[in-house]
């Protein structure tokens, strides 16, 4: 019973602030509003979502801006190319996942700390994105590509928003490979005692590669969301996201020392960020003071969480 | 006969879904030693725990020379003079032996830094208490398990206590190292001071308590006095029942090799060869540092083998890593369950399936249902106390854990399966069910490898027992033979040989 209120709540953090905004702000529980929400939170849940197997392996990426940044970089010029469009998107997401892999071997055939390790590549991605845009954003042409991105920032699909839809399919997708897989059981088995993983005969190398992998696949659709919105590739597209992504996930009550926390509870964490800078917007609060009103929600929320824990 | 000195009465404390302690009392005495004995879940551990602030009661009173005691926290009750030694190890891997031993009341000079050289000075001297040769400057993951638990001893020593806990401390010693703790436990006595002893070896209990205290979920049974009560006794106290025989070993008689070890090489370990029997169970004895554990590593493919060569049924194997080598139908179980055994974070379901999921694997995902009916089995099968197989392992008691260990290693149906230590911290009834274990996986036809520190656990469950010492294998007894003091003879000839020829 107990333990059961523990998981319920950020969810109960998500209802509460619904209600404070609602109750502040007449404009924040209508149809569309709540539509622009979760249009908006989709990119940071399907970052997190990534970030959370890697965080449950006791890692961290730093990664994901930058990679969300270049593959976005890649797809736009492919697409400007002429090339088809499933072809772009397969090689953002091929982008994705090398990159995903490079950081995975780093810290596991390198011995190298996932924090270092993953900073290395964010910088290195965010030079790369620069160097090929030549700093400045690549706009994307051609009628098929400009409508595809179009259907995928404004389309709907039963009433839903495209990247609504893909939010709700990676989730399911996370979810059904956390906790029904084998795989799902090793990554909580390698983030809670590596040791005791591996003499249980986990090959922990391979669950860490692939976490970094999925994670960097993510960024990369991600990556694709970002780009249908503007039509164009930003070369700065992505950065800070990670720190977002990692809110998220902390907030949704995964430890940063892995082996414990839900993959439902990152999509309830993105939620409460993305519902926080609605209303901040909404309540016309000046976006310096925005910064400062959701550090000090993050905190609360994770000073909370951390006190029932230690119990 | 001794003043009372600590008295704790109609302690109760609740964890979701185990009724941890129930109205139980304790008393300790002035330089007495009380032991403080109960099977595996019986509530040890949990009632020291509240003594020592790491708990809080949920109802009952402590007394202190007659005064009440509140305790806040584990700081707190140091400095009200009563010091734990806990059954699982509470050291920091990456600072100094004398860094642990200081750790919260670090010396300091009037300028606020340390006093390294006088903390060194007086870490070295309690470890000479304790006669153990360790240089205080080392960092505690370069130590043995055997030495981190004399600093352990050393730390709870270096406090002005007048009361100290002892959860399991021989667990993870030799003799000759309990021997020594034994002294420091006698002087402690004639200074007075009020010791626990927790332990399940009754045999201990003979040779250095002066009272028992009995409890048995979470109940108290009863106080008595050593010299007015036996062996037989206090077992019934603690189960509820008598036990038969202690070891029921059971002969095999087959003679086909299922395994074979020749001239195996590595960092760890020189030119092991060995065979085994289908159905047999091979002890492996020696001393701490023996190289016993490495060796048991180096077959499950943790360790790179530099020379020599393993063949299992008739063909040569080779493992690059344990996973490998469970799908040979290989099996190591850790004698540091927390630190390699378990995930203490997964819950009791999840660990014993670890190993195996590939049994539990269907078109998508897993199949839970019979993941559940087949962790229940196990539950069943060797009786390990838990509220719900879902239950975090970190919540279980030591021994319980260890039968979770034990659980996973079965489970993934090993033609050999090496067993590190598996008794350890264990009570007498669930020893007895382990060993019973052993005689299943004879029946069944497959091997066990045994490595043990109890001689009597290696002399009443062994086909054939090999000694190791310094990673090089000094002797070979069948059953027949055996005693504990040819096996010890191998050892202390070695010792003699090496004292010599450093001399000359
Ligand atoms: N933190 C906890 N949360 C939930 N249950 C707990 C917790 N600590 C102990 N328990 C439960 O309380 C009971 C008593 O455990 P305790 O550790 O005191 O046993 P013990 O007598 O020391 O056993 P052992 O000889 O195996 O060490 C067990 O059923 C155990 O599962
Ligand atoms: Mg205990």
């Amino acid at each position: 019973m107990k333990a059961k209120l523990a998981k319920a709540k950020p969810f109960l953090g998500l209802v509460l602030i619904v209600i404070v905004v609602s109750i502040l702000s007449p404009n924040f529980f209508t149809k569309d509003n709540l539509l622009t929400v979760l249009r908006q939170t989709s990119i940071n849940a399907i970052i997190a979502a990534g970030m959370t197997f890697v965080i449950l392996t006791a890692g961290i990426d730093l990664s994901v801006g930058s990679i969300l940044g270049f593959s976005g970089a890649i797809c736009a010029y492919l697409l400007t190319n002429g090339t088809n469009v499933i072809l772009a998107f397969l090689a953002a997401v091929l982008v994705g996942a090398v990159f995903g892999l490079f950081n995975g071997v780093v810290i596991t055939k390198g011995k190298v700390q996932p924090f270092i390790a993953t900073l290395a590549t964010m910088i290195l991605l965010r030079g790369a994105t620069m160097v090929f845009t030549n700093g400045k954003p690549i706009a994307v042409k051609g009628e098929s590509a400009t409508n595809t991105l179009r259907y995928i920032a404004r389309g709907e699909i039963l009433g839903i928003p495209v990247a609504v839809v893909m939010m709700i399919v990676v989730f399911i997708i996370c979810y059904h490979i956390l906790h029904n897989t084998k795989y799902g059981r090793h990554v909580y088995a390698v983030g809670g005692n590596e040791q005791a993983a591996l003499l249980s005969g986990v090959n922990t190398d391979r669950v860490k590669m692939l976490a970094y992998m999925i994670s960097g696949i993510l960024a990369s659709i991600a990556g694709i969301i970002v780009l249908s919105r503007l039509s164009s590739a930003q070369p700065t597209a992505g950065d800070g996201y990670e720190l977002d992504a990692i809110a998220a996930v902390v907030l949704g009550g995964t430890s940063l020392a892995g082996g414990q926390g839900m993959i439902l509870g990152t999509v309830v964490g993105a939620m409460i960020i993305g519902i926080l800078n609605n209303a901040l917007n909404l309540l016309d609060v000046q976006s310096y003071y925005q910064m400062i009103v959701r550090a000090i929600v993050i905190l609360i929320a994770v000073l909370l969480d951390r006190k029932d824990k230690n119990k | 006969m001794g003043r009372e000195i600590l008295r704790m009465e109609n302690i109760s404390k609740s964890f979701p879904g185990v009724k941890a302690l129930d109205d139980v009392r304790f008393n300790a005495y002035e330089g007495e030693v009380m032991a403080l004995l109960g099977e595996n879940g019986a509530g040890k551990s949990t009632l020291m725990k509240i003594l020592s602030g790491v708990y809080t009661k949920d109802t009952g009173k402590i007394l202190l020379n007659g005064k009440e005691l509140e305790v806040l926290n584990p700081k707190d009750a140091f400095d009200k003079g009563i010091a734990i030694i806990h059954q699982e190890l509470n050291l920091v891997p990456n600072l100094t032996v004398y860094e642990n031993i200081f750790l919260g009341r670090e010396e300091t000079t009037t300028y606020k830094t340390l006093k390294k050289d006088y903390m060194i000075k007086e870490a070295k001297k309690l470890l000479d208490r304790l006669k153990v040769d360790i240089d205080p400057t080392l960092k505690i993951n370069e130590i043995s398990l055997a030495k981190q638990q004399m600093v352990e001893i050393a730390k709870a020593l270096s406090l002005n206590t007048s009361v100290i806990i002892m959860d399991e401390p021989t667990d993870t010693l030799t003799d000759k190292e309990v021997d020594i703790l034994f002294d420091v436990i006698r002087e402690l006595k004639a200074e007075k001071k009020a010791i626990v002893y927790i332990s399940h070896r009754l045999k201990e209990v003979f040779e250095i308590c002066d009272r028992v205290t009995v409890l048995r979920d979470g109940k108290f049974i009863d106080e008595r006095l050593v010299s007015e009560i036996d062996e037989e006794e206090i077992i019934k106290l603690m189960v509820g029942r008598t036990l038969d025989e202690q070891f029921p070993y059971l002969k095999t008689n087959t003679s086909e090799f299922v395994f074979e070890v020749k001239n195996l090489t590595n960092k760890y370990v020189k030119n092991i060869s060995f065979s085994l029997k289908r159905g047999e169970v091979l002890g492996i004895s020696g001393l701490v540092g023996a190289g016993r554990s490495e060796l048991g590593k180096t077959i499950f493919g943790l360790y790179p083998i530099d020379e020599g060569e393993m063949i299992l049924e008739g063909k040569k194997v080779e493992f690059k890593s344990p996973k490998e080598a469970i799908e040979n139908g290989i099996m190591y179980v850790s004698e540091d369950r927390k630190s390699e055994g378990l995930v203490l974070t997964m819950d009791v379901k999840s660990n014993i399936t670890l190993s195996s999921l590939d049994k539990f694997k269907r078109a998508l995902g897993l199949d839970k249902k019979k993941e559940e009916r087949i962790s229940e089995d196990y539950r069943k099968k060797i009786n390990i106390k838990t509220p719900t197989l879902t239950q975090k392992v970190k919540n279980l008691s030591g021994g319980n854990q260890q039968k979770v260990a034990i659980a996973k290693s079965l489970l993934t149906q090993p033609k050999v399966l090496i067993l590190d230590e598996p008794t350890r911290g264990i009570d007498v009834g669930a020893k007895r069910e382990i060993y019973d274990l052993l005689n299943v996986i004879k029946k069944e036809g497959h091997s066990v490898i045994m490595i043990s520190s109890e001689m009597p656990e290696i002399l009443g469950m062994s086909d054939r027992i090999i000694v190791m010492h310094e990673g090089k294998i000094k002797g070979e007894l069948t059953k027949e033979e055996a005693t504990s003091e040819k096996i010890m003879n191998y050892i202390i000839k070695e010792e003699e040989d090496r004292i010599e020829s450093k001399i000359s």
